[in-house]
């Protein structure tokens, strides 16, 4: 079971290096520094909140509310500035606000033990819906330049924005914590079976309370670094945004089921997908064939491996001579 | 089973168990009905007109089309299941029905609904079987196909839009027409309901699918053909989105690659408010629909009631959060219940 998931983090980097080395050769433009720079960009907010989202899906759960938690996050940001609120207070209480909305969505799922599915599809409504209280249709534009444009500077002498440095050192610690740590360990092990991690002395329920509340701070720090990076708060930001970013999850080989899939395997996953669709819109690709290959590509993540094991299995089922005593 | 039948408690105490887990059901429909009459009572004391023949046929006319597509997902749902696809698998039907008018203006309007019916029975039968031959959970096929069906609508549409003069006047006139002042739109939910409903209650593979959801290793096990069964509630509600997208048609006459986007959510949440639990094995169709009708009134009745719609989308789910806890705690009330009779009797 492990070396198969192992096989299937490689495999996906070798997808991405066969796209990134074809659409070199063949599309003009994508092996400038200057389009790697607009690529990372777009990479940013969804990298960012598939860290968390990987920990929450290896437990067996889901969060769909992360998109509406950014764009809550974004509207109170505007409304904030509006009222004249300098942005560096600003930040601590948009992280602030996200707290509070994932310790909601956790209350839900752990203190009265609701499905997180039907959990968060519910806040999902909710957040998205009071932030269109909080700011109704307005956009919010008028940030200073020393923020907006600070958010997506290049780090000295590179097109690499110095964000995307952050969320990789982010992916760094969260890769490690859930892959050399016994945190990690407990994580996989409820995924894997509740009750059993219960007996052996993990606590569940706090767990993944804390996990909500994680996953929606960083959402609401995507929402910051949304709303700088457009220089525009709006209540509709990152709308949908939740199905891209389970979507770069599965990709990367984690179980809906929870209990298996590697951070490795989901930043690849999420750098596959943002890549192969900025290089097919590079190439004048229309747009909805890239709608067609990202939902393409999330079934072959799913029905591959699974293809692939029951082909095994019938293979070596055809051979019972090698080990007969391996039957039942 | 001879020595499960021996050991089996008296007739007596098992009816009342099995009248226990009945009256949940009531009590959750009759639930969500209350909430209804409530919203309408409301609404139509601060505004009377709320109420009347114009705003009535409106009112069908607006849940017709969510009612259609919630007794699919609810289906799929009572068999752990979801189809998150259906919003695209509508917009595809919506745009084949004007293509169709388009190239032959005098399609007969029972054609029609047989071809939106049977691409959208294509769409159920293409994530019916990657899940009962590949095995792979229904959220993550579905939510590809959410993309591959749209991103398909999408590059057939090619920005095309077509119009409501586009449309033959037999079916634009299905769409506004009333029979005795009901709608004929709400019509085919009423009658979509009534032929789900009696299946899921009356028809052994209808009480199979509650079965599988309940616990699908368990189903397996008793002999119910669990692949085929999920297979087939994943083609119903394929063809039922797909009779929606036709009614969408009907109803609105313009239609571009949109239609139904992100409509997907909002059926979800009309089952889950109408007490269909998400995780499979309880509900009934007929609360589906009841949350449906639920959830359209709300976005009518908020304006009557002078509320901001900015307020609708956090009132619905505000809504589902409350349902699914008012599920969970009478749902344990009635274990409670059960085990304590049960723990008497012994």
């Amino acid at each position: 079971m492990r070396k198969r998931l192992g096989s299937w983090d490689v495999l996906v980097i070798v997808v991405l290096a066969i796209v990134v080395v074809v659409s070199s050769v063949a599309v003009e433009g994508f092996a400038t520094s200057r389009f790697w720079g607009f690529l990372l960009l777009d990479v940013i907010p969804i990298a960012l909140i598939a860290l968390p989202m990987t920990l929450v899906v290896i437990t067996g759960e889901i969060d769909l509310s992360v998109a509406s938690v950014l764009g809550l996050s974004s509207a109170v940001m505007g409304q904030l500035w509006m009222s004249g609120v300098p942005l560096p207070l600003i930040l601590p209480i948009i992280l602030l606000l996200g707290m509070v909305l994932g310790a909601v969505n956790g209350l839900f799922v752990t203190g009265f033990g609701l499905p997180s599915l039907a959990v968060t599809i519910g806040t999902l409504a909710l957040y998205r819906g009071l932030a269109y209280v909080v700011l109704g249709d307005k956009a919010v534009a008028d940030f200073p330049f020393s923020w907006t444009g600070n958010m997506i500077e290049a780090l000295p002498g590179t097109t690499v924005p110095w964000v995307a440095l952050v969320v990789a050192v982010l992916a760094v610690i969260f890769g490690i914590v859930l892959h050399a740590t016994p945190i990690g360990r407990a994580l996989f092990a409820m995924g894997n079976n509740d009750q059993a991690a219960t007996f052996s002395g993990i606590s569940v329920a706090k767990t993944k309370f804390w996990l909500f509340v994680l996953t929606a701070t960083i959402a609401s720090l995507a929402g910051f670094f949304w709303t700088m990076r457009y220089a525009s708060a709006r209540a509709d930001n990152g709308a949908g945004l939740e199905l891209s970013v389970v979507a770069a999850v599965l990709l990367g080989g984690v179980s809906i089921f929870g209990g298996r899939g590697t951070l490795v395997g989901v930043m690849a996953g999420v750098l596959l997908l943002i890549t192969l669709r900025n290089a097919l819109q590079l190439a004048d690709v229309p747009a909805d064939t890239l709608t067609i290959v990202t939902g393409t590509l999330l079934i072959i993540s799913v029905v591959g491996p699974n293809a692939a094991a029951m082909l095994r299995a019938r293979l070596r089922r055809r051979r019972p001579a090698v080990s007969p005593a391996a039957g039942g | 089973m001879s020595t499960a039948t021996k050991a089996a408690p008296p007739p007596t105490r098992a009816r009342g168990d099995v009248r226990g887990a009945r009256r949940l059901f009531v009590v959750r429909e009759l639930g969500i009905a209350l909430a209804l009459v409530l919203l309408i009572a409301v609404t139509t004391v601060y505004n009377p007109r709320f109420l009347n023949a114009q705003s009535r046929k409106d009112l069908m006319l607006g849940a017709t089309i969510l009612v259609v597509l919630a007794v699919g997902q609810a289906i799929v749902v009572i068999t752990r299941n979801v189809d998150l696809s259906v919003g695209s698998v509508l917009g595809l039907s919506a745009f084949a029905t004007g293509k169709l008018f388009l190239a032959m203006p005098d399609t007969p309007i029972v054609l029609a609904l047989l071809a939106g019916i049977g691409l959208g029975v294509l769409c159920g039968v293409v994530n019916g079987a990657l899940i009962a031959i590949a095995r792979v959970p229904a959220l993550v096929v579905t939510l590809g196909t959410l993309y591959v069906f749209r991103g398909i609508d999408y590059s057939w549409a090619a920005g095309q839009q077509i119009n409501a003069a586009d449309m033959p006047s037999g079916f634009k006139r299905m769409g506004t027409q009333t029979l005795l002042g009901v709608p004929v739109l709400a019509l085919f939910a009423v009658a979509v309901l009534l032929i789900a409903g009696f299946y899921m209650r009356s028809y052994r593979s209808g009480r199979q699918l509650y079965a599988i959801g309940s616990d699908p290793a368990a189903a397996r096990l008793s002999g119910i053909p669990v692949g085929w069964r999920v297979f087939t509630a994943m083609t119903v509600s394929g063809g039922l989105a797909g009779l929606a997208g036709v009614l969408y048609a009907a109803r609105f006459g313009t239609l571009d690659a949109a239609a139904g986007n992100g409509i997907e959510l909002q059926v979800v949440a009309a089952v889950v408010v109408g007490g269909v639990a998400i995780f499979g094995g309880s509900g009934s169709v007929y609360g589906a629909a009841l949350g449906a009708l639920l959830l359209s009134m709300i976005g009518s009745a908020l304006p009557v009631l002078r509320i901001d719609p900015f307020w609708q989308q956090a009132v619905v789910g505000a809504l589902i959060l409350a349902a699914i806890g008012l599920d969970r705690a009478l749902t344990a009330r009635i274990a409670a219940r059960l085990r304590g009779r049960r723990a008497r009797g012994a």
